[in-house]
């Protein structure tokens, strides 16, 4: 049907009979929530262009130039930033989907998933840089596992002088954020797989004589992928401009791009702010090269595949790239896992000296001595996480239910533009923004702070409960209604608790990624606004690593809270009603 | 330059009398002020002692400190940009900034700072401009009273003394050092302020004229002339590095966990009491000690500035003028609470004040003031931005 | 009770015509079949009929309820209840407050209001079950459950969208029975929707072929154009 045609229908009808079906004011949400988002994004871009063509009228600068580009060209090593962002960024989207995929592959429908399922989840939840903390602890010459062996199995009675992490080819950072990606991608695929008959697709593919592992990557893959885009270009997205994870675990000499922009931001030569400014493009730029290239692949990938398909081949003997998918995501999830661990025992330890395994001694001394620094950080992560996480649940909700009454007309479709802010880096419009907040007098207020955890939280609370949202069945509701309830009454008293445990879920998704916004939270807030992860990256350089045990604990416990609560509470109110149990 | 000093500093006093009815009235108007104080957060000692001097002004006279907690003191500096770009000449959210060298230098040129103001504290007759010149300059740039000093830096090493029972006392034994034990030596990545300073006190070692460092860098043949020795040197010393100069600390405090670690056995630090406070923290082994190279070591002080916008300048100047008093200087100078020198001349103070100084214990590692040896003064910051540059050209493009 | 009457019935999607106009009259206590292959706008016609009709199609003609023109009115004023081949319990409620929550809020006591209930439970033969967990009930009984929901909100008219296509055999008889009792000794006008001819015989009433009507109107135009 031609757009046009669908446009006139949909006047007519809102027209004439469903004009009554409209909840009050549902048709301010879709725009409304596009501008919340779309605005500052854009006004920061525009904001961070300006300069990089030469125009940033406090520093005396008014005329257009090309001297910031032609500066940021010479700069030294930036051929080398820009590989590493793009290098990296590619390499950990894809070793981290190809993990995924295999494990999908060998093991979907099998206990060892579903426990696994379990054990991931809540991973998803900690922050990047809390992982990447653990991680470091883990692998540095003089870590956790080289403590435990040492110097009894490798005679290293000092710690040796090997590359392990910030290795100058970023592959320890390609770790790291493979780590964290993983359960993500695991994640969603599993959204993704209850979407389409996975279970039935593969057995009529086995009964067909394939193995179950070609059986999936040929029936089931090709029908789950397109759902998997989104989220995969985010990642390459994040991957390809990370700030917080690179400072951690990335290489230094140089770091890739997005830390070098950092550092020119900050530096104390505020000419080199026009040449971050044109960086900043060309970080967009970069990002946008990534995800172009991966849909290259995706089309190379197709080709191959389709003739892979129909050749027929039907691969039985699969076991050994089962079972090696299989140990690549069990020992990702025993890095991650035991990584946070030593975070847990740096936090309580006094001393601990290389290469003992563990502290001369245990105490509780460093949460005594920062119980107090402690409450306002708390406080405000608590306080934003959770006011951003129900005002951009009060948003989806919004416009979700606009979306069921009207259906998918061109307002509702502009709302993959909500999924703008995950894939635009966020050094490339953070500082225009700032500059936008200073404008209108908003910096260093707590409204800000909230609007800019807003950005990046609303488009995961829509991902959480979009699809659970539209799968309802819409015939409660016409029942209800024909039992003589109103519209809005059917709205709260069926449709929401039938959805509470989705809505509780998607609240404590915006819960856990307002609780690891780094970057944001220190331009917006005008570091006013001290949080678990602004604290724990300020004391990073700090490098006291009790302290940032301490941080680090606190950083996961914050959203585990949350998810906990999300899938108990609703247990708990329908601990009677089999209807809504979690089937497993 | 330093003959000017003493006729400066008795202009600044002289200035101090008759500005003297005028701070009651500041007094008065800071209270129920809140200070915005922009300060580099990454020791948990310094926050404490942040905390514990905003205590204090806003008990004595109700001024309320915030303490903005940033990684890199140019952040401060970005945001007052970010708000001169807007036009918020008034009204600002950094009343006060910890600063000083490159960041000071930009923030005068650019006309970003509020003053001069700092005659008009009481307590900056305390300070020893004279014994202490780097007060009055600030990496070469006259203070002109736009920032007060608050505290003293000089360049110390740290060192395993399990490790190295023989510490090498100058930049060339320093290499020699590394060349016999690869891998155990490290600095900070330049731009880091440490870094850098490793990279002119070596520069000021090895130049036939050091004294042109005082002056900016004239052009590009004067700087390839003075700094010529600097990159053989350094050329021999990257791959002797921990990590083979392919990976570098990012600041003090991560060098300072990998000599905790025993990963490297000598580190660079700009307090000369931090590895006594470490000691005492658990953070390092306590066989660790201090060195000073026999020619001296640079020294420079540190300050706190108020923007041109600032919110709350009068609360800004009443806390910069607390931390200067003896009670705050003498808790600084004291390793149970921080370690940091002290910029008042003790000549000056009461016999109480004096007999406090003196009672200080300054633990194991930390050297006596005679001691530390010669001070050696900053270069110009453009010498230091050029060779950041031209470091980073060499040891920081992954080739 | 009234009859409900069906003046010159048009839906559309897009291009697609899927009834056109179709007239027709189910008087009180008459049950009528409407047959027709899937596809060819049975449910469609009942979503339009209640008011639910999915704004993408397009609609002509007027519905009247005796005289009331409900056309205009939105689902919960019409006072048309509908069955459809699903149960649709509400999960989250109880059995007895998935029965309440049809209950006209004019029944303001409380006791009235549990009374009510309680009598249509004793009606489905359910007598005790008003704490139950609908989940735990088997089809039949969530079956009846369903319908006693649908009659509590005191309807004018009754669609039925295939109400026992999911039951077996036997269930299936009996329930078809209990449905039918109950509608006819309201006097409510019915319409059901359905393509097993055995419910249409059980149901007594007329037959509408809805395929059948649109080849006849087609025909109809052919000759008109022809003509």
């Amino acid at each position: 049907m031609p757009p046009a045609v669908d446009a006139l229908i949909a006047n007519r009808e809102s027209a004439t009979q469903h004009r009554w079906r409209n909840l009050p004011g549902l048709s301010f949400f879709p725009p409304l929530t596009l501008l919340l988002l779309l605005g500052p994004v854009l006004a920061g871009l525009f904001g961070t262009l300006l300069p990089a063509f030469g125009y940033l009228p406090a520093l005396g600068s008014n005329e257009p130039s090309l001297l910031p580009w032609r500066q940021l060209f010479t700069a030294p090593g930036l051929c080398y930033s820009v590989w590493l962002s793009f290098s990296t960024g590619l390499l950990a989207t894809a070793v981290s989907l190809a993990v995924v995929i295999g494990f999908c592959a060998g093991w979907h429908g099998t206990r060892l998933f579903a426990r696994l399922q379990r054990l991931l989840s809540p991973l998803l939840a900690v922050p990047h840089v809390t992982v990447a903390f653990g991680l470091a602890f883990l692998l540095t010459p003089s870590g956790w596992i080289m403590r435990l062996l040492s110097p009894w199995a490798t005679d290293f009675a000092r710690p040796p002088d090997l590359i392990t992490i910030q290795d100058p080819y970023g592959l320890s950072l390609v770790l790291s954020l493979v780590v964290k990606e993983i359960p993500f991608l695991l994640l969603m695929t599993l959204a993704a797989l209850n979407q389409v008959d996975a279970a039935r697709i593969r057995t009529v593919a086995r009964t067909l004589g394939y193995g179950p592992i070609t059986a999936w990557l040929k029936a089931v893959l090709p029908s789950v992928y397109p759902q998997l885009r989104l989220p995969i270009f985010a990642v390459l997205a994040y991957s390809a401009s990370v700030v917080d994870v690179a400072l951690v675990m990335g290489p230094t000499t140089p770091p890739p791009l997005a830390v070098q922009l950092l550092r020119w931001f900050n530096d104390p030569d505020l000419n080199l702010r026009f040449v971050a400014s044109a960086g900043a493009l060309l970080q967009l730029l970069l990002v946008a090269g990534v995800i172009s290239l991966w849909c290259a692949l995706e089309q190379l990938v197709k080709w191959l595949g389709l003739g892979w398909i129909r050749r027929g081949r039907r691969a039985q003997q699969d076991r050994g790239f089962r079972y090696s998918a299989a140990v690549l995501l069990l020992s990702c999830s025993a890095l991650t896992i035991i990584g946070l661990i030593g975070m847990g025992v740096w936090s309580l330890a006094d001393f601990w000296r290389y290469p003992d395994a563990l502290p001369a001694s245990f105490s509780l001394s460093n949460w005594q001595r920062h119980s107090e620094d402690l409450i306002q950080p708390i406080w405000n992560t608590v306080a934003t996480a959770l006011s951003a996480a129900l005002i951009a649940l009060v948003l989806t909700l919004g416009c979700l239910e606009h979306e069921a009454h009207f259906g998918r007309r061109p307002s509702n479709r502009a709302l993959w533009l909500l999924y703008l802010p995950l894939l635009v880096p966020q050094v490339a419009f953070l500082f225009g923004a700032q500059i936008l907040l200073v404008v209108t007098d908003m910096d260093g207020l707590w409204l800000a702070l909230l609007w800019s955890h807003l950005v990046f939280v609303l488009p995961y609370v829509f991902l959480s409960l979009s699809d659970p949202y539209r799968a309802w069945d819409e015939r409660y509701g016409r029942t209800a209604l024909c039992l003589g309830a109103s519209p809005l009454r059917v709205w709260l008293t069926i449709k929401l608790p039938m959805l509470f445990r989705p809505i509780l879920i998607a609240l404590a998704v915006g819960f856990a990624v307002s609780v690891g916004q780094y970057l944001p939270t220190l331009f917006a807030g005008g570091g006013r606004f001290p949080t678990l992860t602004t604290e724990a990256v300020a004391l990073s350089t700090g490098g006291d690593r009790r302290v940032i045990g301490v941080y680090a604990l606190l950083q996961m416990l914050a959203p585990f809270v949350m998810f906990s609560l999300a899938l108990l509470l609703p247990s708990w109110l329908f601990r009677h009603r089999r209807g809504l149990q979690v089937s497993q | 330059m330093l003959k000017l000093l003493p006729a400066l500093a008795l202009l600044l006093v002289t200035s101090v009398a008759t500005a003297a009815e005028s701070w009651e009235a500041i007094v008065a108007k800071a209270k129920g002020q809140t200070v915005y104080w922009n300060a580099w957060a990454g020791d948990e000692k310094i926050n404490a002692y942040i905390d514990w001097a905003g205590d204090q002004v806003l008990a004595r006279y109700g001024v309320t400190v915030e303490h903005v907690k940033v990684t890199d003191t140019a952040e401060a500096v970005s945001r007052v940009v970010a708000e001169k770009a807007a036009g918020r000449n008034s009204g600002g959210s950094v009343d006060l900034i910890w600063i000083n060298g490159e960041n000071f230098a930009a923030m005068k040129r650019e006309g970003l700072l509020f003053g001069p103001w700092v005659e008009q504290l009481p307590n900056f007759s305390l300070v020893d401009t004279i014994g202490k010149p780097t007060t009055l300059i600030d990496f070469t740039v006259p203070v002109e009273g736009l920032e007060a000093p608050w505290g003293m830096a000089q360049i110390v090493f740290m060192y395993d003394s399990a490790q190295v029972p023989e510490p090498p006392l100058s930049i060339g034994a320093l290499a020699s050092w590394a060349k016999a034990n690869p891998g155990r030596f490290t600095y900070p990545q330049p731009p880091n302020f440490l870094g850098s300073t490793f990279l002119k006190q070596a520069l000021i070692e090895l130049t036939d004229d050091p004294k042109k460092l005082q002056k900016p860098v004239a052009n590009d043949a004067e700087f390839t002339a003075v700094t010529a020795p600097l990159w053989p040197y350094l050329d021999e010393l990257n791959p002797v590095l921990w990590r083979s100069g392919k990976v570098f600390p990012q600041n003090g405090p991560a060098q300072r966990r990998l000599l905790g670690d025993g990963e490297i056995d000598i580190a660079i630090s700009f307090s000369p009491p931090e590895a006594s406070s470490a000691i005492a923290n658990n953070e390092l082994p306590d066989t660790v000690r201090t060195f000073v190279l026999e020619g001296g070591t640079i020294g420079n002080t540190n300050f706190v500035a108020i923007p041109y916008n600032a919110n709350a300048k009068e609360g800004a100047m009443v806390l910069a003028n607390f931390l200067l008093s003896p009670t705050a200087q003498v808790r600084k100078q004291d390793p149970t609470y921080w370690g940091g020198l002290t910029v008042l001349d003790l000549s000056k103070l009461s016999v109480e004040d004096l007999a406090r100084f003196e009672a200080l214990d300054l633990g194991i590692a930390t050297l006596s003031p005679s001691e530390l040896g010669k001070t050696l003064l900053e270069p110009h910051p453009s010498w230091m931005e050029r060779i950041e540059a031209e470091w980073q050209r060499r040891y920081a493009t992954g080739s | 009770m009234s009859a409900l009457e069906l003046c010159h019935i048009s839906l559309k999607l897009g291009q697609n015509s899927l009834i056109d106009s179709l007239s027709l009259t189910v008087p009180a206590g008459e049950i009528t079949a409407v047959m027709g292959e899937s596809g060819s706008g049975k449910s469609t016609l009942l979503a339009y009929l209640c008011g639910t009709l999915a704004p993408a199609f397009q609609a002509d003609g007027r519905v009247l309820v005796g005289t009331r023109d409900v056309t205009e009115l939105p689902p919960e004023q019409r006072q048309i209840g509908i069955l459809f081949q699903d149960d649709l319990l509400f999960p989250h409620l109880s059995v007895g407050d998935n029965l309440a929550f049809a209950l006209k809020a004019t029944v303001r006591d409380r006791a009235e209001r549990r009374q009510c209930v309680e009598q249509a439970l004793d009606d489905a033969g359910l007598s005790g079950f008003a704490k139950r967990d609908p989940a735990t009930l088997s089809g039949g009984q969530r079956a009846r459950v369903s319908v006693m929901r649908t009659l509590l909100s005191e309807p004018q008219v009754l669609l039925l969208d295939e109400p026992f296509s999911k039951l077996d055999a036997s269930n299936r008889r009996q329930f078809r029975q209990f449905v039918f009792d109950h509608a006819r000794e309201r006097r409510l006008p019915t319409l059901m929707v359905t393509h097993d001819p055995k419910d249409a015989v059980a149901a007594g009433g007329p037959v509408v072929d809805l395929a059948l009507i649109l080849h006849q109107r087609s025909a109809e135009t052919l000759e008109n154009v022809s003509q």
